[in-house]
């Protein structure tokens, strides 16, 4: 049976034939035929951001908390340029995501009509790749492969740009193409797998590296396991936290320019590095030529491109980590490597991470674990960037992979809140709190509007230290004190700014028992902010100062 | 296209690609910017449809140094590159063409 369907309708279609249920955007003339066709469906549901970009942050929370892809819409030019930010952060941290523009009519691309902007060029360095559709019946193909490409092997965001004219162009249609789904890499070669184990049974003091990619396979578990096996102290990147509880004896948590002193210290004595879906970022590594001088590597990744890009590998596995994985851990011996645990420990105890005040919920680390102490494992973390995010990396005990959201390639202030909003939609069950500063919350402040009209369970922790807290910490140490653009002469009433947009609102700074406030906000349904000041002079420490290798650390 | 004078440009040493890519609008702009957003210069560009006209041949003349190996891989990762074959700089695509470009 064929039916006669607009490429607007086809769209939809598509989208729901994927298991979309959930789309976030923002209407506007040029996508306004995909809006009409979306606002028929009876299975998608669409949730209305308060900016482009703030929609692209929610599709992306959506897609970090599940590791589905996420889905969001804008329209032309403005609409496009809007959700670009939100794209490249995605690019950066190999976030599944398929984004939905509208463009002017075919016939007046490129005469610099009204909304008119090249979606398809700008896009062109911040996706894994981008399409500009011709024809409704390119529809078929070009919706399906997105979603193929956003989430095979190194997943990353996909732009689909859709004239206005292919939106209204009514084609017959009598079979439907086979969703998009997961194409799975090949396996691994045996040979370096079986290289690999030999080179880690040999070693006297492995070290295990886990990335991001350890998230997007699903592989925490077999990682935590060859740790378990092998006797591998085990670090993780930023975007890896979770995949190995933080308490987990083998953890050393986060490595690099805010680690622990003992993490990185380690990292230095180690005699082979094994990492796994990680990148060699330089927020990692520090002075490459510096980085776990004496040991050998081992380099599992999904990308073959990420191989010998940073630091030459002397294996190297272009594999799916848990594919990878699950190939090497029979190949390993079981070994507790006594000497090597106890040095890791000696070092924990000479070097450990200082965590100030940590009992008092009014400082930055105490309201930290205040939180934590409200909360159990089914919680949902999101942050903001800035200081407060690096003190949630190191004080908060994450525990479970995708519990953990934050903005790490990027680095983009504005992130916190609509991505959390995005994990709360898409896990209505979860408890999901985000940490954010003064600096960052105002930069899509407009999305707690979206919150109070979603009613998402969602607990804004607000850090307030009255200044661009990094800024400030790093012209204090590196530009000789001088303090510029830096400290906000004018600060909203965020508790009146929260309930002006819809939500609960409460003042720890105000409360003569913050503990029992606190508890009692994060307790109730619904939307909330947080908000607590904090010391501005509270900088983050150690940190290995830019440039610098990371065994040479200040601070505390 | 870079400061380097005649003289300097023949003492380093040069490679060309070959790349099979889908023929389409957009597809020049995925391979240059690839090069430039990696500030990886490109010295020569040749591109012509093959076949039926759905995919295109784009031949590049670059330098060689020590990121090609990477340039390479990113090339690859490329949707619509359908193959790459690296060749030494002697090729003849383009020292045939060298007549059309004297000062």
């Amino acid at each position: 049976m064929t039916e006669t369907l607009s490429g607007a309708q086809i769209t939809i279609r598509l989208l729901e034939r994927q298991g979309t249920r959930i789309v976030t955007g923002y209407p506007g003339g040029a996508i306004l035929p995909i809006y009409d066709a979306l606002g028929q469906s009876t299975v998608i549901r669409h949730v209305l951001a308060r900016h482009e970009q703030g929609a692209g942050f929610i599709a992306q929370g959506m897609a970090r908390a599940t590791g589905q892809v996420g889905v969001c819409m804008a329209s032309s030019g403005p609409g496009a340029t809007n959700l670009l930010t939100a794209i490249a952060d995605a690019k950066l941290d190999s976030i599944p995501l398929v984004a939905i523009t509208g463009q002017v009519p075919r016939a007046m691309i490129g005469t610099d009509a009204f909304q008119e902007v090249d979606t398809y060029g700008l896009s062109i360095p911040i996706t894994k790749h981008n399409f500009l559709v011709n024809s409704a019946e390119e529809l078929l193909e070009v919706i399906p492969r997105a979603f193929e490409i956003a989430a095979s092997g190194r997943p990353g965001p996909v732009l689909i740009d859709i004239p206005k004219d292919v939106q209204t162009q009514a084609i017959e249609i009598a079979n439907w193409p086979e969703p998009g789904r997961v194409v799975p890499p090949p396996a691994a070669d045996p040979a370096l797998i079986a290289e690999a184990a030999a080179l880690i049974n040999a070693a006297e003091r492995p070290l295990l590296y886990l990335g991001g990619g350890v998230v997007h396979s699903g592989a925490s578990a077999s990682a935590v396991a060859l740790a378990e096996k092998a006797g591998l102290p085990t670090v993780m990147t930023l975007m890896a936290l979770g995949t190995m509880p933080v308490d987990h004896p083998l953890s050393l948590g986060m490595l690099g320019m805010h680690a622990a002193r003992y993490t990185n210290l380690l990292i230095d004595e180690c005699d082979l590095l094994i990492a796994i879906g990680a990148r060699f970022d330089d927020r990692a590594t520090g002075k490459v030529a510096a980085f776990c001088p004496q040991a050998k590597i081992i380099h599992i990744d999904i990308d073959p491109a990420e191989l010998d890009k940073i630091k030459n590998a002397h294996i190297g596995i272009t594999a799916d980590v848990q594919a990878a994985l699950d190939q090497l851990l029979p190949a390993v011996f079981e070994n507790s490597r006594k000497n090597w645990a106890d040095r890791s420990i000696a070092l924990k105890n000479q070097f450990p991470l200082a965590m100030p005040d940590a009992d008092n919920p009014r400082s930055h680390f105490g309201l930290i674990r205040t939180v934590a102490a409200c909360l159990d494992n089914g919680a949902t973390i999101a942050t903001d960037v800035g200081q407060h995010q690096m003190w949630v990396a190191q004080a908060y005990p994450l525990r479970r992979p995708r519990q953990w959201l934050t903005s790490g390639g990027l680095g983009t202030m504005g992130f916190g809140v609509p991505a959390a909003i995005g994990a709360a939609l898409a896990e209505p069950q979860r408890t999901v709190v985000c940490f954010t500063g003064d600096g960052s919350i105002l930069m899509n402040i407009q999305e707690l509007v979206t919150a109070a009209e979603e009613n998402v369970n969602l607990k804004i922790v607000l850090m307030n230290n009255a200044v661009l807290g990094l800024v400030h910490q790093q012209q204090t140490l590196f530009y000789g004190e001088r303090l510029f653009a830096s400290k906000f002469r004018a600060m909203p009433d965020f508790i009146k700014v929260a309930q002006g947009l819809g939500i609960a609102a409460v003042d720890l700074d105000q409360a003569p028992n913050p503990c029992a406030t606190l508890m009692e906000a994060i307790a109730r349904p619904g939307p909330c902010l947080i908000h607590a000041s904090i010391d501005a002079e509270q900088k983050v420490y150690p940190m290995v100062p830019p440039g610098a290798a990371n065994r040479d650390m200040i601070g505390a | 296209m870079n400061s380097f004078n005649r003289a300097e440009q023949q003492a380093i040493s040069r490679a060309v690609l070959e790349i099979d890519v889908n023929n389409h609008a957009g597809v020049m702009s995925h391979v240059v910017g690839l090069f430039s957003r990696r500030a990886y210069n490109v010295e020569g560009i040749l591109v012509l449809p093959v076949g039926d006209g759905s995919r295109s041949r784009i031949w590049l003349l670059v330098n060689e140094d020590l990121r090609l190996a990477q340039m390479m891989k990113q090339v690859e990762k490329l949707e619509d590159v359908i193959a790459l074959r690296r060749h030494n700089a002697d090729h003849a695509v383009f020292s045939d063409l060298e007549s059309f470009f004297r000062p």
